[in-house]
């Protein structure tokens, strides 16, 4: 694996950064047609995780290469190495990764990564990068919202707000905006569905506002593991006069791709889905959306 | 024709008019319809060349089965807007001047239009006619005018084939049309849009997004590309023209004379090479073609009396000299994978692609150097046209489309390929996309794609959700289940569910591509 940090071209100091995948269009990622890039590696582990493949980076224990039926997959030294060309796209090395990582990933700089989103002009209004966690990429993301800016590209950060926009204003200059997970409220709640800090994405969301850089919140609704009125009740409060200008986004949890405890949970029912969307109203967000 | 061969005709045809009366699947109407072109075929006033006989016998050039003794033009482009304003001698029609009398005054005119389908595939540039006509009136009157005027163009004319056009303005008519045909649902009339960005606000775009996503209609044609292809009528329409039938893009207060076409999946069947397809084949079918042409066209002018006695003629409501012939091809997608085998798939293979494009350009350049009669309008030409099909023909994908199952992986690609083959079709070509259900809630993504396909040429586009009752065959609208009606013997109201009921399953149409996913 490439240090995030290295030379490349022999003269111009590039960074990498391990991308998942670049989705041409996307329809759930931000206003209008987007293009979405999606970065491996998370700094926490939601029990509702659609994505747990995307979580980690991988640890090179080479389960997946054996199991490979296309051979899309080899050792150079230790490295695990892929071979895209040769790959049928059968997920069954991220089905057998012990490590929710996955061997499919390439190290790109944000000019490659641009490249690409580019080819996709004029059919697409902005990009959107997502993850895993893409603020561990910060310094590599604000290269590449410079480089889409420039192009006419809207730039758009999908964070769970466990990584500090503190010092990052460089980044946020170039950034239309993020959109930003709000899990649960209570630190402990926080902490049991999440693995992470809550006051990071409290700071987050106070910094946010001040910097009118919300482009919309989102709440996941899991029953008996997180608390949907109090997240709402506290958003509500840090945001104050802001609030009339901010759309939150209620999301129905859904199994589908998850493992683990919540594999088998039950989705809220639309009544709760209702009940929310009223609350949220009454305190005051200038949009409520129900997913 | 000697007496046992005459014999011979007259029992088949016997037995082909009896197959007619006596079928258990065709309304009253259908049969008319029926009984009337198989007596027009017993008829054989238009002269062939050998030529013209020899790849018509092996199906590679083909007469859309308009009729042998043309007697009414393919498709007829009223100037609604002028019958809004004189009303009709013939008619016994004063001109309208309230909502109600121009509603019941069009829905008058429609049965004396005639076309190919014996009814007419054009009804007006709706939004543009009506909102003169709306002062005084509130939403809540005039919602109900338009749904009962929508249904009633639905259940009388019947044919997917019928065309309405709105914009590219956003009017108060526009949008209540918009609601209103969301809330019918109904496949007929199809809807075009004109879309011009920075003339067609993004807030009304929206709005037909968003019934685009409710009932398949309306589809959107690139009006920047559009509005100069032919001179406006004096004292009329300003873009001088109308999208009608499966996207033809004719002259308003005129026409097309008829529809012929090449069939290059069949010209490739007698093709040794792709050399012997360019320089040979491909020249002398598009020339027997353009002969063939010509003879149609002077017999529907000269002989069947048409423009002479029709009182749209002598009303100014059409103008022959605003009629143009559209010269029809099919086929590209099964034309290229017989020329260079498989491993060259035309749509995602640069030298198939490139094939393709040389094909297009060397019959272009033969038919625009063709001096064709009667053709004022076109500037003494013949229109290129990329002919989607009918019916359950199989092994022609329409026009220069790419074969379902075939599509690139990425949408874009797609877009782009689209452009490139749209630029030699001046009367039209199109493209037809299942998108997500989803894409409803987010019609911005919608509205982006279409600005960008348009911005890089791209000519006419249309969306149905994948999980719609109303689908598009080759470009016209039916419903899924009128078609299961149909399949299981039973007679449907539009004939429209018959061709689509064999395309949509012979072409695997239910497996389209769905885009925005």
């Amino acid at each position: 694996m490439p240090s995030p940090l290295c030379l490349k071209g022999g003269t111009r100091m590039e960074l990498f950064a391990p991308v998942n995948k670049v989705i041409p269009f996307s329809l759930v990622d931000g206003p209008g047609s987007r293009c979405s890039v999606f970065l491996q590696g998370c700094n926490i582990a939601c029990a509702y995780c659609h994505n747990p493949e995307t979580q980690n980076l991988c640890e090179e224990c080479g389960l997946c290469v054996e199991q490979c039926p296309a051979g899309a997959l080899y050792r150079e030294g230790r490295h695990v190495r892929w071979n895209k060309d040769a790959c049928v796209q059968c997920d069954t090395c991220i089905h057998v990764c012990p490590h929710k990582a996955s061997p499919k990933i390439e190290w790109l700089t944000p000019s490659e990564v641009f490249a690409i989103v580019h080819s996709y002009q004029p059919f697409i209004r902005g990009i959107t990068v997502s993850g895993g966690e893409c603020m561990l990429h910060a310094h590599w993301m604000r290269e590449l919202f410079a480089l889409c800016r420039e192009a006419g590209l809207g730039t758009l950060i999908d964070s769970n707000g466990c990584v500090p926009f503190e010092g990052h204003n460089d980044l946020l200059d170039v950034a239309d905006g993020v959109m930003l997970d709000v899990k649960a409220w209570d630190e402990g709640t926080f902490a049991q569905l999440t693995s992470g800090d809550v006051r990071v994405v409290k700071r987050n969301l106070a910094l946010l506002a001040e910097r009118d850089k919300i482009e919309e919140l989102r709440i996941v609704v899991v029953p008996g593991w997180n608390d949907p009125e109090a997240t709402i009740a506290g958003i509500a409060d840090v945001l104050d006069e802001k609030l009339a200008q901010t759309k939150l986004k209620l999301i129905r949890f859904r199994r589908f791709g998850v493992v683990g405890t919540l594999a088998n949970a039950d989705s809220p029912t639309d009544e709760r889905m209702g009940e929310l969307e009223a609350l949220a109203r009454e305190a005051g967000f200038g949009q409520v959306e129900l997913r | 024709m000697n007496a046992t061969n005459g014999k011979k005709h007259a029992e088949a045809h016997m037995s082909e008019f009896m197959d007619i009366i006596t079928a258990s699947n065709l309304t009253y109407g259908q049969k008319l319809i029926h009984l009337a072109q198989a007596a027009e075929n017993c008829e054989h006033p238009i002269p062939t060349t050998p030529e013209f006989d020899w790849f018509f016998e092996r199906d590679a050039i083909c007469d859309m089965h308009e009729g042998n003794a043309p007697y009414r033009p393919r498709y007829i482009c009223c100037d609604m807007e002028r019958f809004a304003r004189q009303g009709s001698d013939f008619l016994r029609l004063d001109a309208p001047d309230n909502l109600d009398d121009l509603l019941m005054n069009l829905q008058i005119l429609y049965q004396n239009v005639p076309s190919v389908t014996g009814r007419p595939v054009y009804v007006g540039q709706l939004d543009r006619l009506f909102d003169p006509f709306l002062d005084g009136l509130s939403d809540e009157e005039i919602l109900p005018r338009f749904k009962r005027f929508l249904n009633y163009i639905d259940r009388t004319v019947a044919s997917g084939y019928c065309h309405a056009n709105l914009g590219p303005e956003d009017t108060r008519a526009g949008r209540l049309l918009l609601q209103a045909d969301a809330e019918v649902q109904n496949a007929v009339p199809n809807f075009t849009l004109k879309y011009e960005e920075g003339i067609t606000p993004d807030d009304f775009a929206r709005l037909a997004l968003k019934t685009s996503m409710a009932c398949a209609n309306p589809a959107y044609a690139n009006h920047r590309m559009h509005k100069h292809t032919y001179a406006a009528p004096v004292d009329g329409p300003a873009d001088g023209y109308t999208v009608v039938s499966c996207y033809n893009v004719l002259p308003i207060r005129g026409g097309a004379y008829c529809l012929d076409r090449v069939k290059l999946s069949q010209l490739a069947d007698l093709a040794t090479s792709p050399e012997h397809l360019l320089n040979e084949l491909l020249p002398n079918a598009t020339g027997a073609l353009l002969e063939y042409m010509d003879a149609r066209i002077k017999f529907l002018v000269e002989d069947s009396n048409f423009f002479q006695t029709s009182f749209l003629a002598r009303e100014g409501l059409i103008e022959r000299e605003r009629f143009v012939g559209m010269f029809g091809m099919i086929g590209m997608h099964e034309c290229i994978e017989k020329l260079l085998g498989p491993g060259h798939v035309y749509g995602t293979d640069p030298e198939a692609n490139d094939l393709a494009d040389q094909i297009m350009t060397k019959m272009t350049n033969q038919v625009l150097a063709w001096d064709a009669p009667y053709s004022e309008i076109g500037n003494g030409r013949y229109m290129m046209h990329a002919q989607a099909g009918f019916g359950d023909q199989t092994s022609s994908t329409p026009g220069v489309r790419i074969r379902v199952g075939d599509e690139p992986e990425v949408f874009f690609d797609h877009l782009r390929h689209c452009a490139r083959m749209h630029r030699f079709f001046k009367a039209g070509v199109s493209d037809i996309f299942p998108v997500e259900p989803t894409a409803a809630q987010n019609v911005d993504a919608l509205l982006d794609v279409i600005k960008g396909a348009f911005a890089i040429d791209d000519t006419y586009l249309s969306f149905y959700p994948s999980d719609s009752d109303l689908v598009r065959i080759t470009g016209f609208l039916v419903k899924r289940s009128e078609m299961e009606k149909f399949a299981r013997g039973e007679a449907v109201l539009a004939d429209t569910s018959h061709d689509g009921e064999g395309n949509w399953r012979a072409n695997h149409l239910a497996d389209r591509k769905v885009r925005l996913g």
